[in-house]
């Protein structure tokens, strides 16, 4: 009461770290919030081929560059005999294989596996100004003129690339146009047209993605610079929009494939795409993320899959208790019991906790006549679950069910200590209580068994732990809960009005 | 309106009524004004006992006390020359482990509810309670053993069995709310309502029935002897609210349920304090506690002296005024 600010401010904290750091692991990391997340992987391979000539031999690849859409999970360089290095020499980076001496076909490999990452979000530097091209004549003139028939009518640099593209698809074609095309590709001409309009373009390379290509080639496209972004065009049909499918692989590179000392030189490319769980994405690009369960040995990590559930156990508790008031045997013992079930599966877990605990009251009740006291009670109730347990094991194995085995992972001392107190209040408040607090106790076992099978619960529990404390702060806020229970609502129904108006 | 919507009761009526729920006691009211460093004082009965004595305030008298097993043989040439006395762990809850013997049959001794146990039995029985049976986590325990109470003839008619004790929650030393709680054959001579006993809501200013309830629902007479309760009238009264509100002096527990019987020849007797009492006592009312706990919350000057306490309370949370009072507070709500 008297502090309520820090309280307050405490699960506020509690809730933004956990929510944040989740967040900030699933952006950067790519650990999927959903199980069942799954992600596209290309793997893409360039095929260098050509003839060395037996001198000093040097190949230079240009490597596709950071952009939006797309993150590099893997890459690998099969290169027998030559020395391989990354150029970072140019603007774009290189990939550099050398070998002293070479000759006859060779061939090089560089392959990457790209994911098609929609958090991927790379932002472009700007080119700045870039200098118009300089026309000869009588080019100069026809390029006047196709730009003055489209600048008035045009608002920005896309709209004017839009236009230029169709105004060289237009039947017949456009003279002036025609004429251009005589000395540059498509793609070049809309390139400069583009810069002498003062919009910065530039021609780039790319690689059209399509599962089981093979010895496929780029193709040019065009860039224009707008809204500190690039707008990739392709010359044959306007503006792309669906970027998803292609990948930039030159931009700033002078040529793709540069060979000293090689002739009849070419690069074909293949590519092949594969769906996999975003999970096994994630581990495969960061090792095992710097900070996270996975880091621990395999063995430990099938513990910690178990004990990163327990808080979701101990909330369905709190939540029975002080929400719906339901009464249990022992505080925290149905957590225990749903952690059993887990290992056993629900209806042979409820089952054999049935028997073996309806069994264990049997026998409790002539223990109890045996004047014995308390601690020797309890140890020999906790031998006498080993037996049940052990012959319930071997008996069903020898029927052939498997769920008998699975017994044996239900916690001793819990289940001897559980069948001592029902057998005292069995006792002292009589078989209705017995029904009452095992049922609820059992009851809150089961809600906690399936919060804690649900598959996205298991999920975020083990692979974002830091939601832990979004969960300890609905524990803390339910810990200061002053309204009625749920049950309490039925138990006070005694000051219902007599005469309802 | 539907029959299953019948046994519930929307929020808003309770909280109309002032009704106190579990977690609202349990957090504004224990948490706030019972000071943990207190709870042994009134958790282990023996404790409570010996403190009670201290402070004159009348109580059952101790008659011996067992803390090792070996003890238990000792105290077996006490009991066999006693034909009535209660055996009680120091840390039982909810009434386990309580053992009342209200006569001898030779060597036998006949428990309230007729039936009858040996020697044997009773020093098993003493022997669990050490052990740790009746205490909350089985720790290890003491057992006392405490004259038994002479329950006054007015009661006999009203309880099946066992002694008829009366409930009185008193906040911050100021008795709230009282109830008498009468054993049945369904609670097997216990005085506890979730075991089924009668509770009946008394009038602070004279200590006059209003309402009974077994169960958690209203009843006009007891299911066993059959005894009308609109009838029932405590006398010493005035003897008795005192006698609970000094156990807030001695205990400096702000909310506390202190049980009281009624013996024969000694008039009222603290039976045992409670630092949870529970919240059946606003069902036998039939009226919240919240009204008269937010009533002494919002009191200035605390007067110090037990009698003006009791005054103050009977004037104020007795029957008819407290019907006004109640109108006042549905107003001010609405």
């Amino acid at each position: 009461m008297h502090q309520r600010w820090p309280y307050l401010l405490l699960i506020g904290v509690l809730v933004a770290a956990g929510l944040t750091t989740a967040m900030y692991r699933h952006q950067t990391y790519g650990i999927p919030l959903l199980p069942s997340a799954e992600q596209r992987v290309w793997q893409v391979e360039a095929r260098i081929q050509f003839n060395a000539s037996g001198r000093e031999t040097q190949v230079f690849l240009a490597l596709p560059p950071l952009q939006s859409g797309f993150s590099v999970v893997d890459s690998n360089y099969a290169s027998s005999g030559f020395g391989f290095d990354i150029d970072k020499s140019r603007r774009q980076e290189r990939a550099h294989w050398t070998k002293r001496a070479a000759s006859g076909a060779q061939t090089l490999f560089y392959k990457v596996e790209l994911l098609a990452d929609s958090f991927e979000q790379t932002r472009d530097t700007s080119p700045g100004l870039l200098p118009a091209p300089s026309w000869q004549e009588p080019y100069r003139t026809a390029a006047q003129e196709v730009l003055s028939g489209i600048l008035p009518t045009s608002a920005d640099g896309r709209s004017t690339a839009q236009q230029i593209v169709q105004r060289m698809q237009t039947q017949p074609p456009d003279q002036n146009i025609s004429m251009l095309l005589d000395t540059r590709s498509r793609a070049e001409l809309l390139t400069d047209l583009m810069l002498s309009a003062q919009v910065p373009a530039r021609t780039v390379e790319v690689l059209q993605l399509e599962d089981g290509r093979r010895r496929q080639a780029l193709t040019s496209y065009v860039q224009i610079w707008q809204d500190d972004t690039w707008h990739l065009v392709d010359p044959e049909t306007g503006l792309v929009n669906n970027t998803r499918n292609k990948l930039l692989w030159v931009t700033d590179a002078p040529a793709l494939l540069e060979v000293v000392g090689g002739s009849a030189s070419r690069v074909t490319f293949s590519m092949l795409s594969s769906v996999r769980p975003s999970l096994s994405v994630a581990k495969e690009r960061f090792g095992d993320f710097d900070i996270s369960l996975y880091s621990l040995p395999i063995a430990e990590q099938g513990m910690f899959k178990l004990i990163m559930l327990l808080p979701i156990g101990a909330l369905v508790v709190v939540f029975m208790r002080v929400v719906i008031g339901l009464k249990t045997s022992g505080t925290f013992m149905p957590v225990l019991i749903a952690l059993a079930f887990l290992q056993t599966e629900l209806l042979p877990g409820l089952l054999s906790f049935l028997i073996v605990v309806a069994i264990g009251l049997i026998i409790r009740s002539y223990l109890s006549e045996l004047n014995l006291l308390l601690v020797a009670r309890i140890a020999a109730l906790v031998m006498i679950v080993i037996g049940i347990i052990t012959l319930f094991s071997v008996v069903s194995s020898r029927m052939g069910l498997i769920g008998g085995l699975t017994i044996s992972f239900f916690p001793m001392i819990i289940l001897a200590w559980t069948i001592e107190r029902l057998s005292i209040t069995w006792e002292e408040e009589g078989p209705q209580e017995v029904l009452k607090q095992g049922g609820g106790s059992l009851f809150v076992a089961v809600i906690a068994y399936l919060g804690m099978t649900l598959s996205i619960v298991e999920h975020l529990a083990f692979n974002f732990p830091e939601l832990h404390l979004v969960v300890l702060a609905l524990v803390l806020l339910l810990g200061r809960y002053t309204g009625y229970r749920l049950l309490e609502l039925h138990r006070f129904a005694a000051f219902q009005p007599k005469n309802p108006q | 309106m539907n029959s299953w919507l019948k046994d519930w009761i929307s929020p808003r009526f309770l909280r109309r009524n002032g009704v106190l729920g579990m977690n609202q006691r349990n957090i504004g009211y224990i948490a706030k004004y019972n000071d943990r460093s207190r709870f042994p004082l009134v958790d282990n009965k023996l404790l409570t006992k010996r403190v009670v004595e201290r402070a004159q305030i009348a109580a059952p008298k101790l008659i011996a006390v067992v803390s090792v097993q070996h003890e238990i043989e000792e105290i077996t040439d006490i009991l066999h020359n006693l034909d009535q006395f209660v055996i009680k762990p120091a840390h039982g809850s909810g009434g386990k482990g309580i053992l009342v013997i209200v006569a001898r049959d030779g060597d036998r001794f006949v428990k309230s509810s007729g039936a009858s146990i040996s020697l044997d039995e009773l020093k098993r029985h003493l022997s669990n309670t050490l052990s740790g049976l009746h205490s909350l986590g089985g720790r290890p325990d003491q057992a006392f053993v405490e004259t038994l109470v002479r329950v006054e003839d007015l009661f006999t008619e009203y309880s099946h069995e066992g002694v008829p004790d009366i409930r009185i929650i008193v906040f911050q030393g100021y008795p709230v709310m009282g109830m008498l709680r009468l054993a049945t054959r369904a609670s097997d001579g216990k005085a506890n309502l979730h075991q089924g006993a009668v509770g009946v809501g008394l009038d602070l200013a004279t200590g006059q029935a209003i309402s009974a309830v077994q169960h958690d629902l209203p009843v006009t007479h007891h299911p066993d002897t059959g005894a009308d309760f609109t009838n029932l009238h405590i006398g010493n009264w005035l003897q008795l609210l005192t006698l609970a509100a000094r156990c807030f002096e001695v205990t400096r527990l702000g909310y506390l349920g202190c049980d009281i019987v009624i013996d024969q020849e000694r008039g009222p007797l603290i039976l045992e304090l409670n630092a949870r009492p529970g919240l059946s006592v606003q069902i036998a009312n039939g009226a919240g506690l919240l009204p008269r706990l937010r009533a002494i919350e919002a009191l200035e000057d605390v007067p110090v002296d037990v009698a003006d306490r009791v005054e103050y309370a009977m004037n104020h949370f007795g029957g008819r005024v407290e019907a006004a009072q109640q109108t006042l507070w549905e107003e001010q709500e609405g």
